[in-house]
């Protein structure tokens, strides 16, 4: 472990701007929340309402964990049910990219031939990511504190949220062990994470609860934060990262610098007859990144399309449930609403593909392998249009196997596919926002995931806490017309396509104008 | 159409540095063009302006013929370029990145292919993350050469290469320029093959070109150097133009001269009563250190 405390210094300072800006940003999420909740439900009896309406209900259990009581920190709590996932998920990318990312790029070669220790650069990036999670929860619950809350209750979520960082740190840090690319190792740990979540949602939602202690989302609602704190699942997550972190080094001791536990295999000596254009080259580039959100979304869809069964038998005898439902799904039947937010999340998360797709233009150029196939007779357009071929029908493929498997689950067969297509107007907008960006500020497009998350904000908490709806509107999820149920209406979705269309052709424009690389 | 390549006070900025700082380069057809600088002399850049890819501030380039710019696609179907740092797909296999290339260049000799892939030693079912860097600059050159068009790009081709393979890549060269059709543009540091395939060769230093012409041309403009005894040494040697790096030992003297000044130099060391005389002329070596460092003023080198 020689050299840990200098390689730390090192991923410190790479992280000086990207550690300071997500704690900072996440960390503003649960403070703004309880002011709006607050604001939103003043008094007990407005909260024991809410909590009526809500406690019983299988869909917003299974989309944000267990509603524990009536206080303004269980509601709290409650709202801030998909954090840990996103904690998760920086975690488990902050110890890939300072793993195999710098390995797959020759870096820790560099520095693995100094003195340090082999396993320091693992250890860096772990204790990087575990101390990042472990200050965002303490500030977290400091900025909960700060308004009146219980303190136990307070730290008790925040360090909710830290646990769920410390348990995908590790998972992170075996990913990284167990492929040659980073992405490979990314894929694996995301998986994890999506069956963490699958996990929760299904013990959560359903009669076996055990499920969920089987997920390290799960562990960080049995904390129980404003619910009688259980300190110890802070001991059952600290020894799973422990064990996670003694079996990346298990693994990491047992290969070669640049290698892999699942070993690479000899491929094709020549290229196939198919493979002879910039479309044919996206296909190979792009086709296993859309398999695996098109399978799984569609595995997201048959657990939600299931849960919807059990929605119809809560709200047959609890008219209030049946009142806020029509409420948020504007004014539809119940199961109708349901479906309908459900649809809105597949949109978001599709439009999470759209972007990724759409930044592979970028990926390419930075990675240098633009410049062979540009300084061929592919033309820039052509090229950006393969890539972006993905971007705008890949989530369409992703929407419709998502919508059938919805339907086929509730029971309703391929009728829900329209309402999933119906998303693609607002996906289609951060897939041209993405495009304009790579064509003006390739070095920033990263902003787009940004962007994502904003309107993901919106979507899941805003129209809950009663925002004002100038601000809403800022997301193009809300202009789309809510499927099933509601009426499809033309012009706001004509808006929307003129929007991408623009984006894209002044993206466009942009790219062929530019220098690549840039 | 004589020349493949002409480019003429080219200037390119990235922020504050000029990268390219009026430029000027010609290429016959027919010929291997050699095309040295130091590191940082924007040889890059001017290639990656010559392929369309970066857009010059200034100045003016043609291509066989063309734009580089505005004919970008119509050009590279009859180029063929290798790149300094070649990066390949992870998952694609080094055949399958030369099938691709050639394919979207417009068509690749399979039989060339096959021959190259074997003189170059390469196995071409290997995924791309899992090659050397000399391996992945073979995939680039097997793809670029096994290509049937009529100029060839290449930026620090050897770079990675051993010195087996370097061989290899002389030869297929050699024949490329025999064939006398092809033209080819070669950046390299490695003198010995500049000397070996290179017609004509252009030196860049900070963006502007100081040298340009044949070898023997630019042996001609080299410092000649000059060792002689004397009977008596010559008191205003020193102060003769063209003389340089003047040092005496007893009787003896050693200096270097600019080939315009050796008349006027030669005629004082005979006047000095010279007893015996070794002349020789400057090595490729000296000639492109000279240029190379960078504190001599560029220009001053003439």
């Amino acid at each position: 472990m020689t050299g840990t405390w200098t390689l730390l210094r090192l991923v410190l300072r790479r992280d000086r701007f990207l550690v300071p800006l997500w704690i900072l940003g996440l960390t503003l999420a649960p403070a703004g929340y309880l002011s709006s909740i607050k604001a939103a439900y003043p008094d007990a009896a407005s909260r024991q309402h809410f909590y009526d309406l809500n406690a019983t209900s299988a869909t917003f259990v299974v989309r944000n964990g267990p509603l524990y009581g009536s206080s303004a920190g269980n509601l709290l709590a409650w709202q801030c049910g998909f954090v840990p996932v996103v904690v998760g998920l920086i975690a488990l990318l902050t110890v890939v990219r300072h793993t195999r990312t710098e390995e797959e790029a020759g870096r820790r070669e560099l520095t693995g031939a100094t003195v340090v220790g082999r396993h320091a650069g693992l250890a860096a990036a772990v204790l990087l990511a575990c101390g990042a999670c472990l200050v965002f929860g303490l500030l977290a619950g400091l900025g909960v504190a700060a308004q009146g809350v219980p303190l136990a209750g307070a730290f008790a979520l925040g360090l909710g949220f830290s646990l769920a960082g410390w348990v995908f740190a590790g998972v992170g840090a075996v990913a990284a062990q167990l492929t040659w690319s980073a992405s490979g190792a990314r894929g694996i740990g995301i998986g994890v994470l999506v069956l963490a979540f699958l996990l929760r949602a299904a013990g959560d939602g359903g009669s076996a609860g055990w499920l969920a202690w089987l997920s390290p989302i799960g562990w960080a609602h049995r904390l129980r934060p404003f619910a009688g704190e259980q300190w110890w699942v802070l001991a059952v997550a600290l020894a799973a990262t422990g064990l996670l972190a003694a079996a990346a080094v298990a693994l990491s001791a047992r290969r070669d610098l640049g290698a892999a536990l699942l070993p690479a295999r000899l491929g094709r000596s020549g290229a196939k007859a198919s493979l002879r254009s910039p479309l044919a080259l996206a296909w190979r580039l792009q086709r296993g990144t859309l398999l695996v959100w098109t399978v799984g979304l569609a595995l997201v869809g048959l657990l939600m399309g299931g849960v919807a069964r059990n929605v119809a038998e809560t709200v047959r005898d609890n008219r209030a449930v049946a009142e806020v439902f029509s409420r948020l799904g504007g004014g539809g039947p119940v199961l109708d609403a349901y479906l309908a937010g459900t649809m809105t999340l597949f949109g978001l998360a599709a439009a999470g593909y759209a972007v990724q797709a759409t930044l592979k233009l970028r990926a390419e150029e930075a990675a240098g392998r633009a410049e062979p196939v540009l300084a061929t007779a592919a033309g820039r357009v052509g090229w950006a249009l393969a890539h972006l071929t993905f971007a705008f029908a890949g989530p369409a493929c992703v929407l419709a196997v998502t919508g059938a498997a919805t339907g086929i689950a509730y029971g309703s067969g391929p009728g829900l596919v329209p309402a999933a297509l119906a998303q693609l107007p607002a996906v289609w907008v951060l897939a041209g926002v993405t495009t304009l960006l790579t064509g003006f500020l390739p070095r920033f497009t990263a902003a787009a995931w940004g962007l994502l998350a904003g309107f993901l904000l919106l979507s899941l908490v805003g129209s809950v806490l009663r925002w004002s709806s100038v601000v809403l509107a800022i997301s193009p999820f809300q202009h789309l017309p809510r499927l099933p149920g509601g009426t499809f209406s033309v012009a706001p979705t004509l808006w929307l396509l003129l929007i991408t269309t623009a984006a894209v052709t002044a993206g466009l424009l942009a790219l062929r104008r530019r220098d690549i690389p840039s | 159409m004589a020349e493949a390549i002409t480019a003429d006070g080219l200037t390119k900025a990235f922020g504050r540095t000029r990268a390219l700082d009026g430029l000027d380069l010609t290429v016959h057809t027919g010929e291997v063009h050699g095309f040295l600088g130091p590191n940082g002399a924007g040889k890059t850049t001017t290639i990656r302006v010559l392929l369309g890819l970066v857009r010059a501030d200034g100045g003016r380039a043609t291509l066989l013929g063309g734009d580089p710019w505005t004919d970008a696609t119509e050009l590279h179907r009859r180029l063929a370029y290798v790149p300094g740092d070649v990066t390949l797909w992870p998952n694609l296999t080094g055949g399958e990145v030369i099938d691709l290339l050639g394919r979207l260049r417009g068509g690749l000799d399979v039989k060339r292919r096959t021959d190259l892939v074997d003189r170059f030693d390469l196995d071409p079912r290997k995924k791309g993350r899992t090659y050397s860097k000399g391996n992945r600059q073979k995939v680039a050159l097997v793809a670029a050469l096994a290509s049937d068009v009529e100029l060839l790009v290449l930026d620090e081709p050897t770079s990675g290469l051993d010195p087996l393979m370097e061989e290899v890549f002389r030869e297929v060269v050699a024949e490329e320029r025999d064939r006398g059709d092809r033209t080819v543009l070669l950046s390299s540091h490695i003198l010995s093959e500049v000397e070996a395939l290179c017609d004509r060769v252009t030196i860049i230093r900070a963006g502007r070109t100081v040298e340009s012409g044949t070898l023997d041309e630019l042996r001609h403009l080299g410092r000649i150097t000059i060792d002689a005894s004397l009977a008596h040494v010559p008191a205003d040697l020193g102060s003769l133009p063209g003389v340089h790096d003047l040092s005496f030992y007893g009787s003896h003297v050693h200096l270097s001269v600019d080939q315009p000044a050796l008349d006027d130099v030669m005629r004082h060391l005979a006047g000095a009563g010279l007893r015996s005389l070794v002349s020789r002329p400057p090595t490729l070596e000296e000639l492109f250190l000279r240029h190379y460092r960078q504190d001599e003023p560029a220009g001053a080198a003439r």
